[in-house]
């Protein structure tokens, strides 16, 4: 299989060009988020408070890491189930994130919203948590740091693999035969 | 009477926890690399090269197998001529779990509250079911969960007079709904009989079984064989990226039931399968 290289921020060029089923190795700056964290961003803009980072132009990865051991960059650190960020697809992309990345199917809303926001939304490899933090080479928590393996880190990433599940123009790897 | 002092038993688990947070037994390794000889599409391939190689690191660097560490559950079997010394059995178990997931760096999962959602910060307390059975032994299994694959099980109260094919499209219909998220290729729970509150928990120690051992009795052995191979049919695939295997095993615990009730359910686990047991 080819691997195509993509770099962190993506461009707008770049996710237009991408389709469902490219497998990338993305490098660069991404950052972490789960439910929780999701929960609190939205917390923060119904309050009208400002959020302690920006969001723009960022790939938002759904991930819990273990702790790491002393001298390591991080614990096993794959992919969660991203359908439980569904909810919350609205107010990420309205901040400007233009990826995402997880496991498993996105709702119908999410993928008109991949469409309307020209965002992309990447699976990685479940299960494989300690495969996939070889490929991280920093980590240090931005936000939420009370919210333990929930926080919100920035990682950087060396040819992190992933497979593009819904492109954008809402094309969807999941939406086989079944 | 046989005393068995829960130092032991703590001792026990707490090494099962870590054996199955770093370490993929050979059958399952058998099992994926089989698997792939099989698989054409280059995402099918990739995926399980890519879980084969998650396991070779897991192991050599200690980095626990899934970020997810799991709910911890534990089966006991106690025999009735043992005699428990020690601390409570319960805090035994659960200071063996805080211990490991303390000292082996696996993530603290559990909340104290489904509602109100605070971490308790040692991934306890456990899940424990407890059976007497004939005997002066303990056999002890520890099964890792992660929520994932947790939040795919499923329960249905069939018709007693339903057809078996009608219990293989629903357990087809499960399956290809959760898709993607239980992370495939899955080892497959199925309780059927009982009460539904026995249904759920046989679906869970159905797994307890050995991996390459067919059910006891050939009826029940056949009915795992054609719900593996129709599940395998389905396309999903591993990790959900389509292909020809979506179910690595099957087990099944049936149980006496009310002459009104057939209830089926099935308890999903992640290709990453981490389970343990011994007996004391």
């Amino acid at each position: 299989m080819e691997w195509i290289k993509i770099q962190t921020p993506i461009d707008d060029e770049t996710i237009s060009s991408l389709k469902k089923g490219d497998l990338c190795l993305i490098s660069g700056r991404i950052i972490t988020a789960r439910d929780k964290a999701h929960e609190r961003i939205e917390d923060f803009l119904k309050e009208g408070k400002a959020l302690p980072f920006d969001l723009k132009g960022e790939l938002i990865y759904y991930v819990g890491p273990t702790p790491p051991k002393e001298g390591m960059v991080i614990g096993s650190a794959g992919p969660t189930t991203s359908s439980r960020m569904d909810p919350f697809s609205e107010i990420m992309l309205s901040l400007g994130i233009k990826a995402m990345m997880g496991k498993g199917r996105r709702d119908e809303t999410t993928k008109k919203l991949l469409v309307k926001y020209k965002a992309i939304y990447f699976a990685t490899f479940g299960g494989a948590g300690a495969y996939l933090s070889k490929r991280i080479k920093s980590s240090r928590i931005i936000a939420f740091d009370d919210l333990g393996p929930e926080a919100v880190y920035e990682l950087l990433v060396d040819d992190f693999p992933a497979v593009v599940a819904i492109d954008s123009k809402g094309d969807d790897i999941y939406e086989v035969k079944f | 009477m046989r005393i068995i002092h829960t130092d032991i038993i703590k001792r026990e688990a707490k090494r099962l926890i870590y054996d199955c947070s770093f370490f993929v037994p050979p059958e399952i390794k058998e099992i994926y690399s089989m698997m792939l000889t099989e698989e054409d599409a280059p995402l099918a391939r990739q995926s399980l090269s890519i879980i084969l190689e998650n396991g070779e690191i897991a192991s050599r660097e200690e980095i626990p197998l899934c970020q997810d560490c799991g709910s911890v559950i534990f089966f006991l079997e106690i025999g009735q001529d043992v005699h428990i010394e020690g601390s409570s059995l319960y805090d035994a178990l659960n200071e063996a779990v805080a211990c490991a997931y303390q000292k082996h760096y696996l993530r603290k999962s559990i909340v104290s509250d489904p509602l109100r959602r605070v971490n308790t910060g040692t991934n306890t307390p456990s899940f424990i079911h407890i059976d007497i059975v004939d005997g002066d032994k303990i056999s002890l299994h520890v099964l890792l969960k992660g929520g994932g694959s947790e939040n795919a099980s499923a329960l249905r109260m069939f018709r007693p007079t339903d057809s078996i094919d009608s219990i293989i499209s629903f357990i087809e219909e499960v399956i290809v709904k959760a898709g993607p998220n239980p992370c495939p290729p899955i080892f497959l729970g199925i309780g059927i009989g009982g009460t539904a509150d026995v249904a759920m928990v046989n679906s869970k120690k159905a797994l307890l079984r050995p991996i390459d051992a067919p059910h006891c009795d050939p009826f029940y052995a056949e009915l795992e064989e054609r719900i593996k191979v129709t599940l395998n049919k389905t396309g999903v695939g591993p990790l959900g990226f389509g292909g020809k295997n979506t179910v690595a095993a099957v087990f099944i615990k049936e149980a006496p039931t009310h002459i009104a009730s057939l209830p089926v359910a099935l308890n999903l686990n992640c290709h990453s399968f981490r389970k343990g047991g011994i007996v004391i």
